[in-house]
């Protein structure tokens, strides 16, 4: 900034020196042809257009000047920003300074717009207005890290109890990461469904340097209920989500709210234990609160631990709690539990992988005629056999919440082709029975496809 | 109950004491064996160092552990390598560290490659057509011994400040560990200077800075691009550069599948080498500069094998 600042007299010397020949100029013939007081405020008017057309000349070389120096001092600044900061290389050894990990536009940002001609007319600003934030590119460099991802789905095959589309573009998903400041990040995933709705699937602020090791977030969350209920669409192995979850955790929305999350490690000598308590709002797919005290709660406990560097097990418990608005003061209990079996041999890592998984979800209810008691399950293998191909296979079996004397029961068997880490296709064929006694048969399959920044892998 | 808090305050002193003595020695963590090994030649028994990734895996594809999450917890200092060679799986396992000292930008965090010399930086426009691009340029800089020593200096520089008392210790090191370099260096130049200029290919962008510092001549990849498996068409378009140029040596990452390296030497000729990337690649590697020894030795063994000049 002081480079600006330190220039601006150089700049009014430089204009007054263009300025003040010029306007003698003018001025002479002006007044040797000025005899009547007419032909005087003709030459005024004639002077004060001249001095507007110098003040506007002005304010050109004004803003060259400053652009110049905008692109100078985003150039400067970045040359400092990767400046290494180590002593001099030994001799012998020429040490070519790392280039700018962001390229500079040659052209800087301007610090000035002009108004439009014609807004002076309708009582609107006229010359140049500055331009807050963003005043160099450079300041692009703090946008957030960007990413889209399409979920596009088809459907053949016959179900008459939970239709869907033959083809839709099931999800649209933004995801919009960056650091807040030195204590914190956010994280905003906003999705757009089918019909059009935005939504926001998540969107929380996560405080990394708490006191106490506790990890904190706050905002719209996917709540640490089990593994299914915490993933994305396009994380998920499978082009659909379990029965399981479907009867009994709230399908694909799930237990998702404004709440806080905290969560610790519980340090012991054995294996990787962490605690997760959490409070939210009470409304989502599962719990509807009926007032503002009704809160929901879910607790997670998850255990890890390496069996070898190729495979490790990893575990968790999950609690949930709250009001399911069946009537004034009925609620949802909900207590789960999850294992996976991992095998990723190291150094043939992104050729060969296994991972097994199960959960288990017993729901109880206290509805105004009884107290359903339902369990529902998944078993769930998926297996990659080369760089680009993975199978898989899933069990369902799940109760229906509000009645548990109805059952559904189905299996899957898929396929999934990885052109690039960035995009999938996927095949899945589905057998559901339902309690009803009806048998659907479907094939469904899958496009996900994402561009942006490069998002880490979920573990 | 007095003797009862005599007792407790007495455990809590030695508790103390037995934590301040822990804490004399900077706990170190390293995304890489290379840069735990180049951190260890300097911190010596002043630090606890430990590697995230193995020598023997690609590491761009780590996965994200909870393991990792206790070792980042409690160290004082993280090594990274940088230029996104671990943005697929560190970035989440740092947010999850709750350790204030580590996250980006903390003075417990160092980026390697702020002060490396770096190749292949890209200029233009860069998309994902390209595969796996590194828009900061080739991440696996470490593999020219000159980096090495430039990572070595900011190590030193980053313990000095994190413990002064021990600057001169650190430094002392620093100098042995440079001399020791600057020796191997030598050898390792009179080794590979017979073969200038030899062309060869190799399977991912791994040796753009080996290759410099040694004077090869990279005139292919296996991969069509970066983090691409290879496809039959490129492949052919290999074999045929390979006959034309006759290109007699062949490196390969030892995380990749020999399949296609192993038919492109059929046709070719060529030999193939998994030569280690890393420190810990093979057993025998157990720290940087027997890296290169390990490497060179293969490669000048293969290309008098060969009978190229």
């Amino acid at each position: 900034m002081w480079l600006r600042v330190r220039c601006f007299p150089v700049l009014v010397v430089v204009s007054i020196g263009v300025a003040v020949p010029a306007a003698r100029a003018q001025s002479v013939p002006a007044a040797a042809g000025a005899t009547s007081a007419q032909a005087d405020q003709a030459a005024a008017q004639a002077l004060r257009a001249e001095v507007e057309r110098l003040r506007q000349e002005f304010e050109t070389v004004r803003r060259q000047y400053g652009d110049r120096l905008a692109a100078l001092e985003s150039r400067l600044t970045a040359l400092e920003g990767t400046r290494p900061q180590s002593a001099p290389p030994p001799a012998g050894e020429p040490v070519q300074p790392a280039a700018p990990p962001v390229s500079v536009p040659a052209g800087g940002a301007p610090t000035t717009v002009d108004v439009p001609s014609g807004a002076a007319g309708a009582g609107g600003p006229e010359g140049s207005l500055p331009v807050y934030g963003n005043a160099s590119a450079l300041s692009k460099v703090f946008n957030p890290d960007i990413a889209v991802i399409g979920d596009f789905l088809g459907a053949v095959g016959r179900n008459t109890q939970a239709p869907g589309p033959a083809l839709e573009m099931h999800e649209t998903e933004l995801s919009l990461q960056a650091v807040v400041d030195p204590y914190a990040r956010a994280d905003f995933f906003l999705t757009v469904g089918q019909d059009g709705s935005l939504g926001v699937e998540e969107g929380f602020l996560t405080l990394t340097s708490l006191p106490g090791g506790l990890l904190t977030k706050v905002g719209k969350l996917h709540s640490a209920f089990g593994k299914v209920n915490t993933m994305h669409n396009h994380i998920l192995p499978w082009t659909d989500r379990p029965l399981m979850t479907e009867n009994l955790v709230g399908g694909e929305d799930g237990i998702s709210d404004a709440g806080i999350s905290v969560s610790r490690l519980i340090p012991n000598k054995w294996l990787f234990l962490e605690a997760t308590g959490e409070v939210y709002r009470g409304q989502s797919a599962v719990f509807h609160a009926p007032g503002r005290g009704d809160l929901s709660y879910v607790g997670h406990v998850r255990g890890y631990q390496d069996v070898t560097e190729g495979t490790n097990l990893d575990f968790g418990a999950s609690v949930a709690y709250g009001h399911n608005g069946a009537g004034a003061d009925t609620t949802t209990r909900l207590v789960g539990i999850d294992a996976t079996f991992r095998y990723r041999p190291l150094r043939r890592a992104i050729y060969k992988r296994f991972l097994a998984r199960t959960e288990m979800v017993w729901s109880r209810r206290s509805e105004l005629s009884g107290r359903p008691q339902s369990f529902g399950t998944y078993v769930s293998g998926e297996y990659q056999f080369a760089r680009r191909w993975f199978a898989g296979a899933r069990l369902d079996y799940s109760d229906r919440a509000t009645d548990s004397r109805l059952t559904d029961k189905g299996g899957s068997l898929l396929l999934t082709y990885w052109p690039s880490e960035f995009s999938q296709v996927r095949g899945q064929f589905r057998r559901t029975q339902y309690a009803e006694g009806y048998t659907a048969n479907e094939f469904l399959f899958q496009f996900l496809f994402s561009i942006g920044a490069h998002g880490a892998h979920p573990f | 109950m007095r003797r009862f808090t005599g007792l407790a305050s007495l455990a809590l002193l030695v508790t103390a004491l037995s934590v301040s003595t822990a804490q004399a020695k900077i706990i170190v963590v390293a995304t890489t064996e290379d840069l735990a090994s180049i951190a260890r030649e300097i911190g010596g028994d002043r630090i606890d160092i430990e590697s995230l990734a193995r020598g023997y895996q690609d590491p761009h594809f780590v996965e994200a552990k909870p393991s990792f999450i206790l070792k980042l917890n409690k160290a004082d200092l993280l090594i990274v390598i940088g230029r996104e060679l671990e943005i697929g799986w560190l970035p989440p396992l740092i947010t999850q560290s709750r350790n204030p000292k580590i996250q980006p930008g903390a003075d417990g965090h160092l980026d390697a490659s702020l002060t490396v010399k770096i190749l292949e930086l890209p200029t233009g426009q860069i998309t994902r057509a390209m595969g796996d691009v590194h828009p900061q340029g080739n991440p696996h800089y470490w593999l020219d011994p000159g980096n090495g020593r430039r990572i070595a200096q900011a190590i030193q520089q980053k313990l000095s400040a994190r413990s002064p008392a021990d600057a001169a210790y650190f430094a002392q090191r620093y100098a042995d560990f440079d001399r020791r370099l600057a020796e191997a260096e030598k050898s390792w130049t009179v080794e590979m200077a017979p073969y200038k200029g030899l062309k060869i290919v190799t399977y991912h962008r791994s040796w753009p800075n080996f290759a410099d510092r040694f004077g090869l001549d990279v005139i292919g990849y296996v991969e069509p691009r970066p983090g691409i498996p290879p496809s039959p068409s490129h492949t052919l378009e290999l074999i045929q550069e390979m006959k034309r140029q006759n290109v007699k040596v062949m490196l390969v990452e030892p995380y990749f599948d020999l399949k296609t390296p192993n038919a492109i030497a059929r046709d070719t000729g060529a030999k193939v080498v998994v030569m280690a990337p890393s420190v810990g690649g093979e057993k025998e590697i157990a720290d940087y500069i027997k890296l290169f020894d390990y490497d060179i030795n293969l490669l000048v063994t293969a290309i008098k094998q060969t009978g190229a000049k």
